[in-house]
């Protein structure tokens, strides 16, 4: 026997339709839940007070400092690698085997858990490197991983700038490095700032990397080779530890709400760049 | 003239950090956790399950197959989800309502695996305990959570091979008075097939590393299950649980442990990658 063809598509319609709504109601139950919860603990002195107790009182003001201080620092370190790999592989070299093993190095990278990430940053910056347990190390580490993202937003941010743009400057003589730093990458800074945005909202979410290179102390961290704790590891530990269920929804809207914030800037700054080039 | 082979040469210097990144984590990996392979030997090290590191037992097969065990689950749940998801938003939907969807899905894979695990332990932990019986934390639990936790890289990485697909070919089917749903599943899907299976392997790598949200409600006993209702330990949840005062021989099994990890993860990347190449 065979299905009417147009009766089996209503079928499989309301199927896929009923699918696609339970995924959707799933995730808006996820931030429904964290915001209903977490939103009433945000409280200016959620924001600004030390944490006491373990984290079962007081605030969450030293992980915003420790958050916001590891962060930074890795991008740091790794934008200029980021954007560097991504002008090599667009503007100064041929496809070949070179641009091949750098490109599968940096897709590699990309796949790596951050379980192994953890290992290896404890194993060389903490111990073997001697930084211990501290911003210095996490940095480092976080540095790698968000490594992988700024490299390709950044090539695609430079592939899209036009060609002819380049063709332009040559003729006016400037040289190659001229027409990088002044044309193309003023260009295609909307979508390299969007990397670098999504590379900060990886690391504020980050967990496993930071538990096992950054500590979990919780103070405010001020020299790099201070223990740190960020909101993420901080709300790992209230949660499993039982410590402050309240406390925990507050942080996880916090950091819902930062990293939620950052990626909707990173997507409209690619959807101007796409806009505008595409 | 000069000038610009010196900055060439700079360039290619920071382009080999990613490389450099990934050479330098797999020699640290290795030399950390490979001289305990060799002393207990590969057989006893990943065909044994008796994990008792302070006593010299590091057989680490419960774990093995509880990770694969929890992965499998995972895709059970994470792939129909999915893929309903990328066909309907790619094929069926208004082209507005593909506009909002799309981008809210996708900003979801910026929710921390931490939280996952924690709403897992709120609310589906009690779900399973009440209504399923045993512990609650399980490996059930497990792959519901990492089900949909994979969802916006599966959906993303779909909806683009599903994009991708040129419209002629949509157009011919339709021609020749084929259903819109004949069209997707005869001549859309397979021409698509390859970019979907980049998908689902890596939903499948990136729940296989998982590590947070699996060690907050997979229950993280020692054991290879029986039942989906039991509480599992995967390789990740075992490195991670351990790291913090493991010392000597124990801390090289966890290296070693990560070796397994690692190699696991870099076959399912590699095979991603060449499905993709082969197009």
């Amino acid at each position: 026997m065979r299905l009417d063809p147009h009766l089996s598509q209503g079928l499989v319609k309301t199927l896929l339709w009923t699918l696609t709504g339970f995924t959707l109601l799933i995730l808006i139950f996820i931030i429904a839940d964290i915001a209903v919860k977490g939103l009433p603990q945000v409280t200016p002195a959620f924001l600004s007070q030390n944490s006491t107790d373990m984290g079962r009182a007081g605030g969450i003001f030293p992980t915003i400092v420790a958050t916001a201080y590891i962060t930074l620092l890795a991008i740091l370190l790794a934008s200029p690698l980021g954007v560097g790999t991504a002008i090599y592989l667009t503007e100064y070299t041929r496809e070949g085997w070179a641009t091949r093993i750098i490109r599968f190095g940096s897709e590699c990278l990309a796949g790596v858990p951050s379980i192994i990430l953890g290992l290896f940053g404890f194993v060389l910056f903490v111990l073997k490197l001697g930084f211990g347990w501290s911003v210095l190390s996490g940095s480092l580490t976080l540095a790698i991983m968000v490594l992988p993202i700024i490299i390709r937003t950044s090539e695609e941010a430079i592939k899209a700038v036009p060609q002819d743009y380049r063709t332009a400057c040559y003729s006016l003589g400037m040289s190659q490095w001229q027409t990088v730093t002044r044309i193309v990458l003023p260009s295609a800074l909307p979508g390299i700032t969007t990397g670098i945005m999504l590379s900060i909202g990886r690391s504020l979410g980050e967990t496993a990397v930071l538990l096992f290179t950054a500590g979990a102390a919780l103070r405010t961290p001020v020299s790099v080779f201070d223990s740190g704790r960020t909101m993420a590891v901080h709300f790992y530990i209230l949660a499993r530890e039982g410590i402050s269920m309240p406390n925990a929804y507050g942080t996880a809207a916090v950091l819902v709400i930062s990293i939620l914030l950052i990626n909707i800037v990173a997507y409209t700054l690619m959807q101007r760049m796409m806009k505008r080039y595409g | 003239m000069h000038r610009e082979k010196f900055i060439e040469r700079v360039l290619l210097l920071l382009a080999l950090s990613s490389v450099g990144s990934l050479a330098l984590i797999t020699i640290f990996i290795f030399l950390e956790g490979f001289p305990l392979i060799l002393s207990v030997g590969l057989k006893d090290f990943i065909l044994s399950s008796h994990w008792a590191p302070t006593k010299g037992h590091f057989g680490i097969l419960a774990m093995i197959i509880s990770s694969v065990l929890v992965t499998l689950g995972a895709m059970i749940i994470g792939v129909p989800l999915g893929l309903s998801c990328a066909i309907v938003l790619a094929e069926f939907s208004p082209k507005r309502l593909k506009m909002v969807l799309k981008p809210t899905l996708e900003l979801l894979a910026g929710i921390p695996s931490v939280v996952y695990g924690f709403l897992g332990v709120i609310w589906l932990v009690p779900l399973i305990r009440n209504y399923l019986g045993g512990p609650g934390l399980s490996l059930l639990a497990g792959s519901i959570i990492l089900g949909i936790m994979i969802l916006p890289t599966v959906i993303s990485i779909s909806i683009d091979a599903l994009t991708a697909v040129p419209d002629p070919y949509r157009d011919g089917s339709l021609a020749l008075g084929a259903t819109r749903w004949q069209t997707v599943s005869r001549v859309v899907l397979p021409a698509a097939r390859s970019g979907i299976i980049t998908a689902i392997i890596l939903g499948m790598g990136r729940a296989i590393g998982e590590t947070m949200a699996v060690i907050m409600v997979a229950g993280n006993a020692l054991q290879i299950p029986t039942s989906i209702l039991d509480p599992v330990r995967t390789l990740t949840s075992n490195i991670a649980l351990e790291l913090g005062y493991a010392a000597g021989r124990h801390r090289e099994a966890l290296f070693a442990t990560g070796i397994v990890l690692f190699i696991i993860i870099m076959i399912l990347n590699l095979s991603a990658t060449l499905i993709t190449r082969r197009r």
